[in-house]
């Protein structure tokens, strides 16, 4: 193999080892692979569905024995595929790909939205070890969609969820929590993963509040080595430049970033 | 950098010999600007048509052992969907050109119509995509069609027209004479290598298209053939094309006669920082070579 060509852009084909079911609706399947070990908390995956699809996944745990994992909810013909695969089964993945977040210790506020928990995972794991004073704010719309907690409780000892409905802890929106307590409490740094709305409202509030933060956003994803362009916000490629952006450079993407993304056509339209 | 490195193709002041290869970060006109920043020397737009297309499903690319392998299908949102991107593309300060693609010549005569009138500097009609019927490389390996296309596109604009050409044919020379003789002012050569990739385990093509186009290192050597090929029979300016990845790739091709070079899938190696040091690296080797201009050295190799 040439030497600019790289391993961890080799598809390999991986047996999916484990499968969890989270929730009625989320489920985690684990695999072996030495390259996704060394993975940074952040960065994701291109996992191939044989014969359906081919699409980019955060590691929701990146296993220092080799044994990763990819968390998985319905959102599209693709997933719903790869929600019916069985221990035993193969996928290929390349990767990983992407920069990741930058660790801090210190003490930090993670604020996680439905399933944009999933990279908020491997990093709360690292940021412990790192012995880091960590705030975990969970938010999803009901009871039902919420997952990870009792997973979150063994790596924090602080984490609060709340449901639009009230059907589980705190009533109300993640964001107005996360806002309460940044009126309060001064923080290193925030991270966020959520639906891209939720990320601006917390990257204003982290404005508003002078504290650094950190957020990991999600385009559609061709090539994932920053060739194709088809994941771009403003002059950033989400697979090569992110998928983690710090305040800094969300302030150059103010234009696009919560208001507009790509179409598989290209087209720039409004969320 | 360097005066020796300024160059013009078909008009076109460059002020060095890198290009942005079409289908290359070109779908946003904010990405363009960056390449342009990052020091290319021209730009080239993804390829656009009349209409949005989706492109094939994923995965439309993967990597084999002598380079990357892709079919993305030309997703474009159409050039009529281009025009803020252009606006934006052309901040970057250097000459931005449209790729275009048709499924006849009426086509490219309109899509290059719009392209041209969105303020494009040139234009590049892709007649070469290994892997969408009815256009690409099925116009581009019939030297009439070539013909028609070229014709058409020239009634229609007064811009420079550059033709990038396939090398899945016999004889690439024959098509490109056919280009310049209707009116080609450059000729762009080549692009990717209809290829295939299967996984054993599973022992299904890898792509969703099944087919797609080779680029890389393993297809820098026919590149360079087809150039230096094409360099004897036609007096247009010549765009080596595929597997430029260091300064010595874009020396080798311009003495084959290429007067400028086209960079794509370096960049997912090399990073942005590619098209300044290969121009750098041709400046240093020009100085050592006691040139004056980058021009001196195009075609060279034919002295032997």
């Amino acid at each position: 193999m040439l030497a600019w060509l790289t391993d961890i852009n080799r598809l390999r084909i991986v047996k999916i080892q484990d499968v969890k079911e989270e929730n009625s609706t989320v489920k985690t399947f684990t695999f072996h692979d030495k390259y996704c070990a060394d993975a940074v908390p952040g960065q994701f995956v291109m996992v191939w569905i044989p014969g359906v699809d081919e699409i980019p996944m955060s590691l929701s745990a990146i296993g220092a024995d080799g044994v990763s994992s990819i968390t998985v909810a319905e959102v599209g013909e693709a997933t719903k595929m790869l929600r019916k695969k069985k221990a035993g089964e193969v996928l290929g993945v390349r990767g990983p790909y992407g920069n990741g977040f930058a660790l801090t210790s210190g003490s930090v506020m993670i604020v996680g939205g439905g399933t944009g928990l999933t990279p908020l995972m491997p990093l709360a794991e690292r940021l412990a070890e790192l012995s880091a004073k960590i705030v975990f704010l969970v938010g999803a719309k009901t009871r039902d969609e919420l997952f990870f907690l009792d997973k979150i409780e063994t790596i924090v000892p602080e984490v609060t969820a709340t449901t639009e409905d009230g059907s589980y802890g705190l009533k109300g929106i993640v964001t107005e929590l996360a806002e309460q307590i940044l009126e309060k409490q001064r923080f290193d740094m925030i991270y966020a993963c959520g639906p891209e709305p939720m990320m601006l409202k917390m990257f204003l509030l982290a404005e508003q509040y002078n504290m650094p933060f950190q957020a990991s956003l999600e385009r559609y994803i061709r090539c994932g080595i920053g060739i194709c362009g088809s994941c771009c916000i403003g002059e950033y490629r989400i697979c090569r430049d992110g998928p983690v952006f710090s305040s800094e450079q969300l302030r150059k993407v103010r234009n696009e970033f919560g208001l507009f993304k790509r179409e598989v056509d290209g087209k720039k339209v409004k969320f | 950098m360097s005066n020796r490195l300024l160059t013009e193709i078909a008009g076109l002041k460059l002020a060095n010999p890198t290009m942005l290869a079409a289908g290359i970060l070109g779908m946003s006109g904010l990405s363009l600007k960056r390449v342009a920043e990052a020091g290319v020397g021209a730009v080239i737009t993804k390829s656009m048509g009349l209409k949005p297309r989706i492109g094939y499903a994923n995965p439309t690319l993967v990597q084999v052992n002598c380079g990357i392998l892709n079919a993305m299908g030309l997703p474009n949102p159409s050039i009529h969907h281009f025009v803020e991107e252009i606006d934006e593309a052309k901040k970057g300060g250097v000459p931005v050109i449209i790729s275009v693609y048709g499924f006849s010549s009426k086509d490219f005569g309109e899509a290059a119509r719009v392209a041209a009138e969105t303020g494009a500097d040139a234009l590049e009609l892709n007649v070469s995509c290994p892997h969408v019927e009815r256009t690409g490389s099925e116009i581009g390996q019939n030297p009439q069609l070539v013909a028609e296309v070229v014709e058409e596109v020239k009634n229609v604009v007064d811009k420079p027209v550059f033709v990038k050409l396939t090398p899945n044919v016999a004889d690439i020379t024959e098509i490109a004479e056919a280009a310049v003789k209707a009116g080609a002012d450059a000729i762009t050569a080549i692009n990717t290598v209809r290829a295939m990739a299967i996984d054993v385990e599973t022992t299904r093509p890898i792509l969703a298209n099944r087919v797609g186009g080779l680029s890389g290192p393993a297809i820098k050597p026919i590149a360079l053939r087809c150039v230096y090929e094409i360099c004897r029979e036609v007096k247009v300016p010549l765009i080596g094309c595929g597997g430029v990845t260091t300064w010595q790739d874009a020396v080798e091709f311009m003495l084959a006669g290429a007067s400028a070079v086209q960079i794509g899938t370096a960049i997912a190696f090399e990073g942005l920082g590619v098209f300044k040091s290969i121009a750098e690296g041709i400046n240093a080797y020009l100085e050592e070579m006691n040139f004056g201009s980058v021009k001196e050295i195009v075609g060279l190799a034919h002295r032997y």
